[in-house]
């Protein structure tokens, strides 16, 4: 008989969509975002981050880049503490992404000193050959509008101030953005907890390894640390490496590790042997014998 | 018996704009696939990938893909009533509004104005146009329905009305915004909320959009071709009803291992394991209605193209609630394995039906003569090899990519940087691109079929007009 009858069959068919609905789409507003997600740390964005956020959405950045870590293994190791609820309270979209064109961001503050993310904008390929990902140079070229930023302000009702508004006046797209990709995911303090302390006794693998193994352990350099220490370790983003004096378990363990305030990267996700063997190539490693043939 | 004035022209007027816009999605996403492997192609602002692909998408679901709908609908809804569309003004103010939304959302995408929610880009002046667009439709065919002479609804109206209501529900919640500006909003929803409602909509979309009219034409269009009615009205109504009973639990799919409650996730993934049974309740359906007829994929090129069709949907809902799978998807999403499982459904599925709802209503709406059916021969054996190679080199692609990804050092370190996984994909994507222009050619094919039949074709034999008015 419904099948005689449309506006019966309308009425059914609401009933039937509404079911699933109800259950998994408005049920779950109940729990999500509430007490129980809250996470003290978590602060909402400042008016140059937020600015930067939707410059991210406008240029579709989201296209190619995910912005979640999920609780696995290989994942976490790759990208860091996986992501929680609370830490997107303030994420009006949300901007979790559905394809990984490009790395997750969803852990990028602080993993790089703001210098590299302006050349690495700019000029992607300049910094990672093989890189698909487009120039955006051009942002530094486009002012901000400081009353639109506080129009946005007062709708999202961040907290925000006076002279954080004046101050985007000195500011372009490029700040902007790179501002907000300092922010992501750092308000929980997960980068010193995942910095492991080597317990024991840690020995150099490789001690006296000769000239010509080391040559090959070059690639591991250049793919890894010559964006910021440059080709021939003379410094650009990150010091001068060129004799450098520490002992080969210290060397070792601020490649592992990382200096997290300091802008230089961990690298323990190399696994010890590859981080073994950049220590002794740094460390060991005489250039001009290698030109002498 | 004389058969009532039924309103040819707005078909008419949907088909060539429908197929416009399906030329130009297929089009920039032979442009995205290039971009993706000589990123040197991107000119900013506007043509970026990044602001691109959107275009690429909304084109190929907004565009061709509900443009097809309009057209099919208002041919089938006129036919299955037996009396004209309720209104003609109405239905040509919605065509010219389609129009317009599509080249607003077009030139506000290039522009960058975009809300970043998958298939909901549109920020909300456009979206207003297409929730005037979408009431304009759903007034027309549900009054048409309500004063319809035949007493009983056949199958593909059901699914019309599904689809109406559906993407009604879905698109209204899913908008919900608060306006800073014209060209910028804030979604009413923040964080795991916004995701969840996000993919509650996405997946449905593709419910509502991608498969119940789909299914709507296929139902209609198949016995039409064939001669022969669907096999069995029983396993049609059981497979209605739990279709759009289960895929509405299904969103969280794409969200597993997200900080949304885990209790969602796991309704989804039963959900979606479910909705195998009818979903494949219309593949047996339409394989079942072949019986004794199976000569005519040889013989007649329009089940050829539907009898494709309804294959890649098969394959399709089985693959996709594998992909729901807890551990299958932490293995492959986020990999080029889901654009290969998207476009498997879009090109083969989607386009295929509606490649052959096309070539079924052409010649019978301008009483021409197909023009060349060797060329519409050629034009299906090239969208499908485009699209095999399209989706299969991707799946390789992804699986390759996911076992990078994963693979793990006996010191429990990762093997692979993330950049000697990406440049990995670089060859998958090159096969993508070949795929893609094959695709392509196969559409300026049937473009050149239908403008040939159009000026040129013969008038129809007045036998074939009689085998219209069949079953
Ligand atoms: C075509 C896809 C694509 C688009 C669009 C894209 N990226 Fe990328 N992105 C990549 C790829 C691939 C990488 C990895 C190689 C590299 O670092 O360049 C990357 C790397 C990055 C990194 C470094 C991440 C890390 O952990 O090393 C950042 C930061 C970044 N992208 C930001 C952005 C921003 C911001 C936008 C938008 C303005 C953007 N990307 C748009 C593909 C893309
Ligand atoms: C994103 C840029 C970046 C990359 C990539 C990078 N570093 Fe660094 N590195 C830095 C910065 C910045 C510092 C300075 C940190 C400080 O002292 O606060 C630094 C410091 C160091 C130091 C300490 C230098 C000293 O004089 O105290 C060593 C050793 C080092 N890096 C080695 C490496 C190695 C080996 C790699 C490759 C595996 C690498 N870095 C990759 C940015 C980088
Ligand atoms: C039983 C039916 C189906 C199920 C259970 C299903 C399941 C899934 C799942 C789990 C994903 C997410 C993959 C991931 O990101 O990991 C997905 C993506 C997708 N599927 Fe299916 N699928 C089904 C049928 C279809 C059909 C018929 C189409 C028609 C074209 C389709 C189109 C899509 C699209 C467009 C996406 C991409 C969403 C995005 O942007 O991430 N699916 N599907
Ligand atoms: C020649 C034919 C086509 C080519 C070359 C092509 C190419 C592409 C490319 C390169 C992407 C981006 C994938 C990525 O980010 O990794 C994409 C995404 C997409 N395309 Fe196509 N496409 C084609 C046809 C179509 C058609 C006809 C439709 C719809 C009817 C469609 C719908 C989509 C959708 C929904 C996505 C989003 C995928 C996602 O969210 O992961 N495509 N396409």
């Amino acid at each position: 008989m419904w099948e005689k009858r449309p506006v019966l069959f309308l009425i059914l068919a609401t009933v039937v969509i509404m079911i699933g609905t109800t259950i998994t789409m408005i049920v779950p507003f109940l729990s999500v975002n509430t007490e129980a997600d809250r996470i003290d740390s978590v602060k909402p964005y400042t008016p140059l981050q937020q600015e930067g956020r939707d410059i991210y959405i406008r240029e579709g950045c989201n296209n190619c880049h995910t912005q979640t870590v999920r609780p696995l293994v290989s994942e976490v190791l790759r990208y860091g503490e996986y992501s929680k609820s609370g830490e997107f309270v303030y994420d009006r979209p949300f901007l979790w992404g559905s394809k990984r064109t490009g790395p997750d961001l969803a852990r990028l503050g602080g993993k790089y000193p703001d210098a590299w993310h302006y050349k690495h904008m700019a000029a992607p390929r300049t910094m990672i050959p093989g890189s698909n990902m487009p120039d955006y140079g051009w942002l530094s070229d486009n002012p901000l509008d400081p009353q639109m930023v506080q129009r946005k302000m007062e709708i999202l009702d961040f907290p925000y101030n006076a002279d954080q508004i004046s101050a985007l006046i000195d500011k372009n797209e490029m700040d902007a953005i790179v501002a907000y990709l300092q922010k992501l995911g750092s308000d929980i303090p997960w980068r010193k907890a995942a910095e492991t302390t080597i317990v024991g006794e840690i020995t150099n693998p490789y001690a006296g390894a000769s000239h010509a193994d080391m040559e090959g352990w070059e690639k591991i350099y250049k793919s890894n640390c010559s964006a910021c220490h440059g080709e021939h370790h003379e410094g650009d983003i990150g010091p001068e490496l060129i004799g450098v004096n520490y002992e080969d378990d210290e060397l070792f363990q601020i490649i592992f590790n990382g200096i997290s305030d300091g802008g230089m990267p961990a690298f323990g996700s190399l696994g010890t042997d590859k981080v073994w063997k950049i220590t002794n190539f740094l460390k060991y490693y005489n250039e001009e014998e290698g030109h002498k043939e | 018996m004389d058969t009532p004035q039924y309103n040819t022209d707005i078909v008419r007027s949907f088909i060539l704009w429908s197929v416009i816009w399906g030329l130009v999605a297929v089009l920039v996403g032979v442009i995205v696939s290039v971009q993706m492997t000589n990123p040197e192609l991107n000119f900013p602002p506007y043509f970026t990938f990044g602001r691109l692909r959107p275009i690429h998408t909304n084109a190929g679901i907004y565009g061709w893909a509900v443009g097809v709908i309009f057209a099919t609908f208002y041919y089938i809804v006129q036919r299955l009533c037996k009396i004209r569309i309720w209104s003609d003004k109405l239905a040509t103010f919605q065509l010219w509004f389609f129009n317009a939304t599509i080249i607003a959302a077009a030139v506000s995408l290039l522009l960058g104005y975009t809300t970043s929610k998958e298939y909901h880009e549109l920020e909300w002046p456009v979206d207003i146009m297409v929730v005037v667009l979408w009431v304009a439709f759903s007034i027309n065919i549900i009054m048409t329905i309500i004063k319809r002479k035949e007493e009983q609804m056949y199958i593909s109206l059901w699914y019309m009305m599904a689809a109406i209501i559906g993407v009604a529900i879905l698109y209204l919640v899913n908008a919900a915004a608060i306006p800073v500006s014209l060209f910028k909003s804030y979604s009413l929803y923040a964080g795991t909320n916004d995701a969840n409602v996000q993919w509650w909509f996405g997946h449905n979309a593709v419910a509502m959009v991608l498969t119940a009219p789909p299914l709507a034409m296929f139902y209609y269009f198949l016995p039409k071709s064939t001669g022969v009615p669907i096999y069995s009205h029983k396993i049609s109504i059981i497979s209605f009803w739990s279709l759009i009973f289960m895929y509405l639990w299904t969103g969280a799919h794409h969200l597993l291992w997200t900080p949304v409650p885990d209790w969602i996730q796991t309704l989804a993934m039963a959900f979606s394991l479910m909705l195998i049974a009818p979903s494949w309740g219309s593949v047996i359906n339409g394989y079942l209605s072949m019986k004794g007829q199976w000569h005519q994929m040889r013989d007649n090129y329009l089940v050829k193209f539907l009898i494709i069709g309804i294959t890649f949907y098969g394959l399709q809902t089985l693959q996709g609630p594998m992909q729901a799978i807890r551990s299958f998807s932490a293995f492959i999403h986020y990999t080029d394995w889901v654009p290969a499982h998207i476009h498997m459904g879009t090109m083969g599925w989607v386009s295929m039906i509606a490649f052959a709802s096309i070539y079924f209503l052409v010649p019978r709406i301008y009483n021409k003569e197909l023009y060349s059916v060797p060329l519409a021969n050629l034009h299906f054996w090239l969208i499908l090899t485009g699209q095999l190679i399209w989706s299969i080199s991707l799946w390789i692609a992804g699986v390759l990519q996911a076992g990078m990804w994963n693979a793990i050092n006996p010191d429990g370190s990762l093997t692979y940087t993330f950049m000697e996984t990406m440049v990995e994909m670089y060859p998958y994507w090159w096969a993508r691109t070949i795929g893609g222009v094959i695709f392509l050619t196969g559409v300026l094919v049937f473009i050149y079929n239908l403008v040939k039949t159009i000026r040129s074709g013969e008038k129809l034999a007045p036998s074939a007009v009689t085998a219209e008015g069949r079953a």
